[in-house]
Order: C-alpha cells, then sequence, then structure tokens
C-alpha cells in the first residue's frame, strides 16, 4: 500500500469507483425501468425509441391496471393468507425453536438435521402430491389448503432461523433469573422474550413476504376466481398481446411495498441468515 | 494502525472468532431440570404439522411414481395400482428426458457459476470503493434483491421485448447493429441465456452481503504478511482471502446448486405458462407430464429423480454446517 504515491493510489480509487457506479447502474436498472415505465404515458411505452428519461408523469397506467382485474380481492386474500401462516409459524416454530436450542435430549441432533434437510427439498418437486392431498381433503380452491401448504416452507425456516436468535442469547440470562426464584416459564417469558422480540419481529416480517411472493402453489391451487396477488399480476398478457404500461404500474404495486418491507429487516435478517458461516 | 497493534507478538490469528471464553458451552451437559418428555411436548405441534403438509406428500410421491395414476384415478373411476418400476423404465428410456436433464444441468451450473463469480468480484470491488459508492451498490442490491420474483420476471420480459423492449431498443444504437423485432425467446438457449441473467440478477445481492461480512473477518493483518512476502492481489486473494472464506463459499455455492435445480416461475412465467420443448428444465418438465399430459405417477418419477439427483448437494452443505458446528 504505502509503495504507491498518492496520486496513484487516488487514481486507481477513482477507478474503482467507475465500476463501483458500472455495478450500481446495472443491477438497478430493472427497477429504475420499471418505474420509468408505469409512470409514463402509455403511449411513449411503446415508442421503438424509447427515451432513457422520464417523459412526465402521469398516474393513468395505475388506474388502468386497478381496473383490468380486481385488485382488492387477490391483495386481501395474499393478506389473509400471508398472515395466518406468519401468525402459525411464528407460535408453533418459536416452541420448536426453543426446544432444540435450550433443552439437551435424545434425537436433538436428528430433528435438526431434519429440519435442516426439509429446506432443501425443491417445492416445486411437491406439487403433485401436495395437489393431490388437498385434492383428497377436499381443500382445492381454499384459502385454508393454501395456507396448510405454505407451512411447508414456512415453517422450517422460522424454526431454523428463530433457534439462531435464541442460541445468541446467553443462557446465563435465564439461569440467572431461575437462582432469583424464577420458573422456567417465567425466566423465560421475562428475560428471553423481551431479547427476542426483534428478532421475532424480523423472522415473521421475512416469512410474510415469501408467503406473499409465493407463484406455483397460489396458481396451481386456487382457481382463477380466488387468485392471490402475485398470480393477478398474469391478468396483464392475454391472447391479443400485453400491456405494457399498465402491467409496470401493477408491478410497482406489488413490489413497493415489498422491497420496504424488506429494506426494514434485511440487515437483521442478513446477520441471521450467514450467522452460521461466519461465526465460529 | 497504531504501535501497540504492531508490537504484539506475533500469533497467527484464529481464522474465525473463539466464543467468548466467560460463556462455556458444554452441548453434552443436560442442560435441564425438567421433565425428558418436555422438548417433545414443545416440538409435537411443530413436527404434526410437518408430518401432515411435508412428510406425507414425500410418501405420497415415492408411492405415485410407482403407480399407474392419471386422470381416471384422480376422480376415482378407478384405483391406482402399481407398476413397479414401470414409469421410472418409461422416462428413463425416453431421449427426450435425457436432453432435459442435461440442459438443466448445463442452465443451473451456469447460473451457480455466474452467480458466484459475479458475487465474488462485487464483494471485492466494494471494499475498494469510495463510501458513497458503496451505500448506492447496497441500495440497488437490496432493491433487486427485495424484488418479488414474478414481479422481476415479469419486468426482464419487458426489457427483453421484441418490439418496445429497452434492451433492443439500445443494442440497436451500436453501429452496424439491428436489433428492433429481435424475439430473444425464438430459440431454447437464446431464451434460457436471458432467464439465466434473471436468476443472476436475483441471487447476487445474496451472495454479495454475506460474503462482504465474511471479507470483514478476514483479518488484515495475514493480508499485509503476505503482501510483505511478495505476494500479489492475486495471491492474497488465492491463498489468505479465499480459504478462510471457503467454508461461506461451500455453504453459498451448495444453497445455489439447489435454487438453481429449482427454478420454476421464471421459465414459466417468461413462456406465459407454457414452455416451449426447448425450454423445458427439470421443474417445469415434471410439471408437464402431471398437469398437461395428466401423468401423475410420471410427473413425480420425474421429481423424484430431481430430488435423488441433488441428494449429493444436499450432502455437501450439511456436512459444512455440521463442521462449522452450527449443528451441534
Amino acid at each position: 500500500m504505502s509503495a504507491l504515491a498518492p496520486e496513484a493510489r487516488r487514481r486507481s480509487r477513482l477507478g474503482w469507483n467507475l465500476l463501483g457506479l458500472l455495478v450500481f447502474l446495472t443491477a438497478g436498472f430493472p427497477v429504475y425501468w420499471m418505474l420509468n415505465t408505469a409512470l409514463k404515458p402509455a403511449k411513449d411505452a411503446i415508442d421503438p425509441d424509447p427515451s432513457l428519461l422520464p417523459t412526465g408523469i402521469t398516474l393513468d397506467n395505475f388506474s388502468r391496471a386497478l381496473d383490468i382485474a380486481d385488485f382488492w380481492g387477490p391483495v386481501a386474500r395474499s393478506l389473509v393468507v400471508s398472515l395466518s401462516v406468519v401468525a402459525i409459524g411464528v407460535v408453533v416454530g418459536m416452541l420448536a425453536a426453543l426446544a432444540i436450542s435450550r433443552f439437551a435430549f435424545r434425537g436433538r441432533k436428528i430433528v435438526i438435521v431434519g429440519i435442516l434437510a426439509v429446506q432443501m427439498v425443491p417445492l416445486v418437486a411437491m406439487i403433485i402430491p401436495v395437489f393431490l392431498l388437498l385434492n383428497d381433503l377436499k381443500q382445492y380452491d381454499r384459502l385454508t389448503g393454501l395456507i396448510i401448504t405454505y407451512l411447508t416452507f414456512i415453517l422450517p425456516f422460522t424454526v431454523w432461523t428463530l433457534r439462531g436468535f435464541i442460541v445468541n442469547i446467553p443462557k446465563e440470562l435465564e439461569e440467572a433469573a431461575m437462582v432469583d426464584g424464577c420458573s422456567r416459564t417465567s425466566a423465560f417469558l421475562r428475560v428471553v422474550f423481551p431479547l427476542l422480540a426483534p428478532g421475532m419481529v424480523a423472522t415473521s416480517v421475512y416469512g410474510f413476504i415469501q408467503a406473499w411472493n409465493e407463484y406455483l402453489y397460489a396458481l396451481m391451487l386456487l382457481s382463477q376466481k380466488h387468485q392471490t396477488a402475485t398470480v393477478w399480476l398474469g391478468n396483464f398478457t392475454t391472447k391479443h398481446g400485453t400491456e405494457y404500461a399498465p402491467m409496470m404500474a401493477g408491478s410497482t404495486m406489488m413490489a413497493v411495498p415489498i422491497v420496504v418491507l424488506f429494506l426494514l429487516v434485511q440487515r437483521k435478517m442478513a446477520a441471521g441468515l450467514t450467522a452460521g458461516a461466519v461465526k465460529g | 494502525m497504531t504501535a501497540a497493534d504492531t508490537t504484539t507478538p506475533a500469533k497467527v490469528p484464529p481464522p474465525r472468532p473463539a466464543p467468548p471464553p466467560s460463556l462455556p458451552r458444554r452441548p453434552g451437559v443436560k442442560r435441564t431440570s425438567g421433565g425428558a418428555a418436555t422438548p417433545w411436548l414443545l416440538l409435537a405441534p411443530c413436527l404434526l404439522i410437518l408430518a401432515l403438509v411435508l412428510g406425507y406428500p414425500l410418501v405420497r410421491l415415492v408411492t405415485l411414481s410407482f403407480q399407474k395414476y392419471g386422470q381416471p384415478q384422480l376422480w376415482g373411476f378407478q384405483p391406482a395400482e402399481s407398476v413397479g418400476f414401470g414409469n421410472f423404465t418409461k422416462v428413463l428410456g425416453d431421449g427426450e428426458f435425457w436432453a432435459v436433464v442435461l440442459r438443466t444441468i448445463v442452465f443451473a451450473a451456469g447460473c451457480v457459476i455466474f452467480t458466484m463469480v459475479a458475487g465474488m468480484l462485487i464483494a471485492l470491488l466494494l471494499q475498494r470503493v469510495s463510501g458513497w459508492v458503496k451505500t448506492l451498490v447496497n441500495i440497488a442490491l437490496v432493491a433487486s434483491w427485495g424484488m418479488p420474483i414474478i414481479v422481476a420476471t415479469t419486468v426482464f420480459k419487458w426489457l427483453f421485448d421484441a418490439d418496445y423492449g429497452i434492451l433492443n431498443a439500445l443494442l440497436s444504437k451500436l453501429p452496424g447493429v439491428e436489433m428492433i423485432g429481435h424475439n430473444w425467446f425464438a430459440s431454447g438457449p437464446q431464451g434460457l441465456a436471458v432467464i439465466m441473467l434473471l436468476v443472476v440478477w436475483g441471487a447476487v445481492p445474496f451472495v454479495v452481503i454475506t460474503l462482504s461480512a465474511g471479507l470483514t473477518q478476514v483479518p488484515a493483518e495475514l493480508e499485509e504478511a503476505a503482501r510483505l512476502d511478495g505476494a500479489g492481489a492475486w495471491g492474497v486473494f488465492r491463498y489468505v482471502t479465499l480459504p478462510i472464506l471457503k467454508p461461506v463459499i461451500v455453504m453459498l455455492t451448495t444453497l445455489s446448486v439447489i435454487w438453481d435445480m429449482g427454478v420454476f416461475p421464471q421459465v414459466f412465467v417468461m413462456r406465459n405458462g407454457h414452455p416451449e420443448a426447448e425450454f423445458q428444465l427439470l421443474t417445469t418438465y415434471s410439471y408437464d407430464r402431471a398437469f398437461v399430459v395428466n401423468d401423475y405417477a410420471q410427473g413425480s418419477a420425474i421429481a423424484l429423480l430431481t430430488v435423488v439427483l441433488l441428494l449429493g448437494v444436499v450432502a455437501v452443505y450439511m456436512r459444512q454446517m455440521l463442521k462449522i458446528g452450527e449443528v451441534e
């Protein structure tokens, strides 16, 4: 480092910065182009020589997107499904995470390996038996059926992530509370639970995003009449072509709330997801 | 670097920080005075749900693939009868299946390699840029990471549109290039390359952010020592950075393989719900057999073969998790 003259270093810093800006433009362009198309007048969107800069701002595409097919119905259904899945997932997952992180018992390792392994089963591979199972249970085209199905991927994920957060809370805190006369349960409720709350919120939000974004099961297990928000986005492509500008407006409506939620929890989740890899 | 730092006796820092000595962990020691039943009671609801929604379908997937199961069996007009390995011999004897397997492997390998290389390069780049550039890149990365896959796919469909897509318009601005009207999805390889780009674009942020976290764990003293010993930038990377990051890289690679072998909505939505033969990957092929041809048994056999194909990768992942002590 010190061998380099200051100007040489500054020049190489400039080069790296230019490269970094290039990465910024490339990675950010699809997002920018979605917003740009959504906000420009529909006639400018089908210009063979489109302008890279905004050509005037209009909300027409958004109202067109809302007209094309019922938007709030799918959104309400997605909300019901995602919130139910997260509520069940966090309560059930919390109990399981406590068991594998705070108790020593025979078979613990097998349970842990099992929970890790089931996360590796590709969801797509399961669609056929899940479809037949829901068909047998008379749960095809029911939101309850979709909710149970989503637990297949939300639950193992929740258990594993919550476990990561619990492991990081020193056991000594609980033990101190128990020495002071708390029962195991009240030690948990008074000491661990408050410390765990931020992690639980982050896990819930992340689980919510995953459930909200799911596409294949929502498409397969619900009829057109009961479609969810992700499937709704398919309404812009018909036999007669695609209405791109309203479709980008629809995409924006779908993406912005999710990206904002994601921004809120991203830091915490990234730390949680990779804790295992960088921690000793 | 302060003088105190440089004068400490030379010792090789451990690659990962050891757990603080104040918290001795003795996993073998029984931690609870409660009954042995308590953990199982806590686990019971979770295990019950997983047995219903995951265990049962997995078993069903296996049994289905040994049965004859089509439309009549679905409606209950005919009982499902066992056909032994019939479905498998039919699938494995089909040239198209092998073409799909090869295509899937090439596609997934491409996705994984590009994701890991681009992720590594960007993570290294982020160490060298100014603070404000780093912030900008991070914003773009997190925004693209947070985009729902369906939205990202829809946006890419628009970017690559034959007539009004921005990409063709920009390429046509180059001298001698006329791309307006070029259909990127007319041929399988080109269309899959676009889908690969979409997958890589969505997967790179997680890799960059994880690797950046890993890079902060690389002790600066070690890099300095290697540099003093005459190592160039590549040497430092190859002999210092890479070995320390290895556990993270193995984990990211195995996860990427599993995710990229499972790519479905990207292909499905890009091809408007009907991927052509040239676009079929194992996932869409299994779906196609089951829900388009209505041969649920053959679809299951293909899905099962996909899972078996992935088992080796999962094993590597699990071993790594055991090795880094995450599972104790």
